[in-house]
């Protein structure tokens, strides 16, 4: 069994968000940069944890992005997995993003595609469903649980207001989220080892791209907070109802 | 040339979500002079030609009993020959759970640019320009797409429903629909509560309540407002409460009409899934507490006497007591 783990570098989650450039580009001075929180929490570690349970599973990781990239997935392989695939491409859209790694899944013959459910900076949670069409394979978008029984998956999935249980033979995509697994933090003997994994570098297929970002703006700040005295919280009400009529 | 709205459905019943994408479909179609046409994928129950009201003139229905369950590969293809035969060049989705598992298969499928989280109608006098939320909700981006077909999933909550006259043309829809792969096996859902990413207003617990034991606070008022429940992220991990109510930068991002915080102190990745909210109400006994400063109105107190006393002034206002 083989098993790719998408994974993407963002800026922390503590970063500030400012742009230059006219607005046109994000002002990456000073910036942090974390593995996606739910590429590493929820997507890698649940791949690790089937890995510990069945030590013949085969684990790799994926990323697209330049030599910039590989601090995050060196850190990621300190968590664990066999060997890492870097795509040597600066992220264009998704689409692009979505075909290199639906080529590399291609080529190495994956059982499982695990992603995570959006990027923090991005949000755009897509990449995973792009992969499945281009592999022609099912896709379980937002899962809280995986499961599997020999060559079947048993996914759950969020739905509105709780979750759908279903089974999947595999090949299959899966997006993860909370409650596929917990956060752990890389040991010592992790950290060592991941500096000897291979990191094969490869170049991109040639993509076009569908979208572009023509500018960002930033949320018109809050006009400040209206207080109300502690011993009056009928006041609040009254506000609510009628200044703000959200009640 | 049309926009096609994707009509999502669940056990019979046209979901919320789709109210708002057809109404901004039923927009983007009068903006580009054209019809807004919608697709139904399963039975239901509901009167489809009543959808009309909402801007949409025809509705394509394929009422094949393997759609009954979600499968986004086979309603991927579906939806594809829809668009192919209906010449649509913008298909609209909620981004909600079945949006973000059909609309980016689609847009790979049709070589299509999709805007994953639209906020507002694209601009469409010099291009095809939409606005979508980024960063988790502390910025957003002009995306334009360049493609022929164009796909927007619109953010729940960001576009308000537009209720007109008229009634949609019903057609049955004649669709090579593949066998599923995908077996549904169980449904479990929270039953008699306000789906949390539906919810028009938002009650939320923090870490300042102390413990599971006092969550009938948070209860009470979600339930004298009609309200969904949330908590903040330590609050779900310690497991005072079910990890789907956690909303921030690694939770579920919502934008309620009303975000009621209560002993939450408004960290960053907390705020960068609550921030979309139109109105946000913080009570806290800290005044230094950093969620005021992304609050329209909050009380500095504490929660166990001033919670309950709210709870009572909405149930006065509501005519509950
Ligand atoms: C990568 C990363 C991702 C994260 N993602 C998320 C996320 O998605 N969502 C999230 O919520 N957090 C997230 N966090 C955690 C976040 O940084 C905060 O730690 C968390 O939001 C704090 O939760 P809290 O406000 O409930 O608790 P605290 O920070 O402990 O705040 C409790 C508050 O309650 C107030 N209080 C105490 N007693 C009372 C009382 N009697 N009455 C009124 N007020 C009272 C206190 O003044 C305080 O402000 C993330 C952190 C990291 C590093």
């Amino acid at each position: 069994m083989k098993i790719l783990v998408c994974i993407s570098k963002t800026p922390d989650t503590t970063a500030k968000i400012a742009f230059t450039d006219n607005n046109t580009k994000f002002a990456e001075a000073g910036v942090q940069w974390i593995i996606n929180p739910y590429d590493e929490w929820y997507a890698l570690v649940r791949a690790i944890e089937l890995k510990e349970k069945d030590p013949s599973i085969v684990l790799h990781l994926v990323t697209v992005g330049g030599a910039d990239t590989e601090p995050i997935i060196r850190k990621a392989l300190a968590l664990g997995g066999d060997e890492a695939i870097r795509v040597n491409a600066d992220s264009r859209d998704s689409f692009y993003v979505a075909s290199q790694i639906a080529h590399v899944a291609k080529e190495g013959g994956y059982d499982l595609v695990f992603t995570g459910r959006e990027t923090i900076d991005y949000n755009g949670s897509s990449i995973g469903g792009m992969v499945a069409e281009l592999l022609d394979q099912p896709y379980i978008p937002l899962a809280v649980k995986f499961e599997l029984n020999g060559t079947t998956a048993i996914i759950n999935r969020e739905i509105e207001g709780g979750e759908e249980v279903c089974e999947v033979p595999l090949p299959v995509v899966v997006s993860c989220q909370k409650g596929m697994a917990e956060q752990r933090i890389p040991n010592m003997k992790g950290i060592m080892g991941a500096r000897t994994k291979p990191l094969k570098v490869v170049e991109p297929v040639a993509v076009d791209t569908l979208t572009s970002i023509v500018g960002f703006e930033l949320p018109p700040a809050k006009a400040g907070v209206k207080l109300v005295p502690a011993d009056n919280p009928a006041e609040l009400v009254r506000l609510l109802h009628e200044e703000a009529k959200v009640i | 040339m049309s926009v096609l709205i994707f009509i999502d459905q669940a056990d019979g019943h046209v979901k919320k979500a789709a109210y708002e994408a057809m109404s901004y479909g039923a927009a983007v179609a009068a903006q580009l002079g054209t019809s807004a046409e919608g697709v139904v994928l399963g039975p239901v129950s509901d009167d489809l030609a009543a959808l009309g009201k909402y801007g949409v003139k025809k509705i394509h229905h394929v009422n094949n009993p393997a759609l009954d369950h979600f499968d986004a590969q086979v309603f991927t293809k579906v939806i594809a020959q829809v668009v192919e035969s209906t010449g649509a060049q913008v298909v609209v989705f909620s981004n909600n759970v079945d949006g973000k598992g059909i609309a980016p298969r689609l847009a790979a499928r049709l070589k299509a640019g999709l805007v994953p989280g639209a906020v507002s109608l694209p601009e469409t006098g010099n291009g095809f320009v939409v606005k979508k939320n980024v960063f988790s909700g502390k910025a957003f981006a002009n995306i334009a797409v360049n493609s022929p077909i164009k796909i927007i999933s619109v953010n729940p909550n960001s576009y308000p429903v537009k209720e007109g006259e008229g009634t949609a043309e019903v057609a049955a829809f004649n669709a090579t629909v593949d066998a599923p792969k995908v077996k549904v096996t169980a449904t479990n859902k929270v039953t008699g509560e306000v789906p949390l990413s539906e919810a028009e207003i938002v009650v939320s617990g923090g870490r300042g309540l102390k413990g599971p034991e006092n969550w009938g606070l948070v209860e009470d008022l979600a339930k004298a407002l009609g309200a969904a429940t949330a908590c903040s992220r330590p609050v779900a991990d310690v497991h005072w409460r079910p990890h789907h109510e956690h909303v921030g930068q690694t939770g579920l991002a919502i934008a309620p009409n009303l975000y009621i915080a209560i002993g939450i102190s408004g960290a960053i990745q907390h705020l960068a899934g609550v921030n979309r909210s139109k109105v946000i109400v913080v009570i806290n006994k800290d005044p230094e507490a950093p969620f005021f400063k992304a609050a329209d109105y909050g009380i500095v107190g504490d929660a166990f006497e001033v919670v309950p006393k709210i709870t009572e002034a909405v149930k006065k206002l509501k005519g509950m007591a």
